[in-house]
């Protein structure tokens, strides 16, 4: 019988030939990455190691992103103990505040994630790398210690779920929009300790940062990760980022699938998750209530690149954000950063009356940048909308693209860029 | 091994911003930290559990980040087992690796109620219902994982290795 795309990665990082669904491995790491949140106490946990050294120093990749520049003094105690382990242990890929990005943005930018990889990150939305066709997937921090000291992990080989992608999204139907309807489908536990495989023709009509966000949010449908084939598009990213060579994986004809789903995005509609899960989800034509806002964030490692701020530019561009409510953008790197201020757009949402931030995960966790009270509702383009997520456990989330995100902030309500005539 | 004590219930998909807000990660003692365990969805829990006290919740429990500090607020708040009808992945992981016994048993998790006792035996799976008399039969870990667990955590297991 044959594999999946995921499953070739996991039995060719576990020296197999083959693997099935259930199957217990223990594969070889090519990358294993922790935040400022989660570094600390793998730390700790390493510690406790007979072994107390790293297995490689360049495949462990360390991003200060949570709470930096830090927030309290807590959060500035955790930051100095991660930069004194990775000084310590000369760990190549330390990134600090300057030079540092939202974690799932920087890596792919500073080539650290190339197909046919098998990478652990302790944070959830490691998934994010599987855009690129390589394993990636969340742990947490013992699993990141032990992959630190032993440059392994152990797996159970998970069962897919195929997406077969067809079509061409409209105008302003983005990533965000395809991977909130495929959650809104199959709900929060819908891929539970699966893979999400995307393929077919229509995956050439979603640009990178498109299938970024789409992966991104696999872990939002309980997946283990989620995987796009490797074509001219991605190729192209990788040779422009990466001098590391990578390896191409295919899921045999014969794969077995656990179910499959055929998504044409050409009837796709921009799509806003209502509180309090992702996958409460409506397309804007299915709002029939006017829903006031008083925040908007426009970032995070689901939608802060070029193509999420570009949107959301183009929204706000000569307009200004209602008077009352709050617009925050937060461009997930530093070159998206300078990017972003050489295209002028940073200009623009200044000049609407938005606040631009350094890259931070921030308001995404509600740990600071734009804390909501109680009563308060925010839309935002962040991955996750639980109860207290930003903020008052009494305030609301409503996930969305840049697009609506950008259109709402204008309005003062969940918006389309359609009711701006765009 | 086993467990025994009264059952806090919870329903679907209860998240780990929920299990310990973000708000205290930069937190890093285990006792201070498990002050706020469930504190958005359950403002007695601290208050009232005792050690040895179980959680019982349906679906997808433990969705969300991959904050290892949610297994770990719940075990150092002195629960001794959590039972679901599912687990999200990386709290599985998560709850194995640091030590914290799990057991997916869906009929469990419906059946079993708020404050109810319950006494659960790791060895054979067998989940028994003091208070209503009735008997389930959850799933036991693969024996890879029970290795992990008898030697109460990944790090210990790699030490023994």
């Amino acid at each position: 019988m044959g594999m999946t795309m995921t499953q070739k990665i996991l039995a060719a990082h576990a020296g197999l030939s083959e693997v099935k669904a259930g199957q217990l491995i223990e594969a070889d790491l090519d990358l294993v990455l922790g935040n400022d949140i989660t570094t600390p106490v793998a730390i700790r946990e390493m510690e406790k190691m007979n072994s107390k050294e790293v297995f490689h120093k360049d495949k462990i990749a360390l991003v200060m992103d949570h709470f930096i520049p830090n927030k309290d003094i807590k959060s500035a105690e955790n930051c100095k103990c991660v930069r004194e382990f990775a000084c310590k242990h000369e760990v190549s890929n330390y990134f600090d505040v300057g030079e540092m990005g939202i974690e799932h943005a920087l890596l792919p930018e500073k080539g650290l994630t190339v197909a046919g990889d098998c990478i652990i990150g302790a944070d959830s939305h490691t998934c994010t790398y599987g855009a690129l066709g390589a394993f990636s997937t969340g742990v947490g921090s013992t699993d990141m210690a032990a992959g630190m000291a032993t440059g392994k992990a152990w797996f159970k080989v998970p069962s897919a779920i195929r997406f077969n992608i067809i079509g061409k999204p409209s105008k302003w139907v983005s990533g965000k929009d395809v991977i909130l309807h495929i959650i809104g489908m199959i709900g929060v536990d819908g891929a539970l300790y699966k893979s999400m495989e995307f393929t077919g023709e229509g995956i050439k009509n979603l640009s990178m940062d498109d299938r970024f966000t789409i992966a991104n949010m696999a872990i939002e449908a309980g997946g283990k990760n989620g995987i796009f084939p490797v074509d001219d598009l991605a190729k192209a990213y990788m040779k422009e980022h990466s001098a590391r060579e990578y390896k191409v994986y295919e899921a045999d004809p014969d794969a077995e699938y656990d179910e499959e789903y055929t998504i044409d995005l050409s009837t796709l509609k921009s799509t806003v998750a209502f509180p309090h899960l992702p996958e409460n989800t409506k397309t804007i034509g299915e709002i029939t209530e006017d829903i006031a806002i008083d925040q908007v964030v426009i970032g995070s490692c689901t939608n802060g690149r070029m193509d999420d701020l570009r949107a959301a530019a183009q929204i706000l561009k000569g307009r200004k954000v209602k008077k009352g409510l709050r617009c925050i953008v937060i461009p997930g790197t530093q070159k998206i950063y300078m990017d972003a201020m050489e295209e002028g757009l940073l200009k623009i949402f200044i000049q609407a009356g938005a606040a631009v931030s350094t890259p931070t995960c921030g308001p995404c966790l509600g740990g600071y940048m734009g804390i909501l009270a109680a009563g308060e509702r925010c839309v935002s383009t962040t991955n996750r909308n639980f109860v207290g997520r930003m903020g008052h456990v009494d305030s609301e989330v409503y996930l969305a693209s840049p697009a609506v995100a950008a259109a709402s902030a204008v309005t003062g309500k969940i918006s389309a860029p359609k009711d701006l005539a765009l | 091994m086993q467990a025994k004590g009264n059952v806090f219930k919870y329903g679907d998909n209860v998240d780990t911003d929920v299990i310990i807000p973000a708000r205290y990660l930069a937190i890093a003692d285990p006792k201070e930290l498990a002050e706020h365990c469930m504190e958005d969805i359950d403002q007695d829990f601290v208050r009232k559990v005792h050690p040895g006290d179980i959680i019982v919740a349906n679906k997808n429990f433990g969705c969300g980040s991959s904050r290892e500090h949610a297994p770990l607020v719940i075990k150092v708040s002195g629960i001794s087992c959590v039972i679901a009808e599912t687990f999200a992945r990386i709290f599985y992981r998560n709850a194995i690796n640091i030590g914290l016994p799990i057991i997916e048993c869906p009929e469990a998790a419906r059946d079993i109620k708020d404050s109810d006792e319950v006494e659960v035996d790791f060895d054979s799976g067998t989940i028994r219902n003091l208070t209503t008399g009735k008997q389930y039969q959850g799933q036991a870990f693969p024996e890879f994982m029970q290795r992990i667990i008898k030697a109460e955590g990944l790090i210990n297991y790699i030490n023994e290795k």
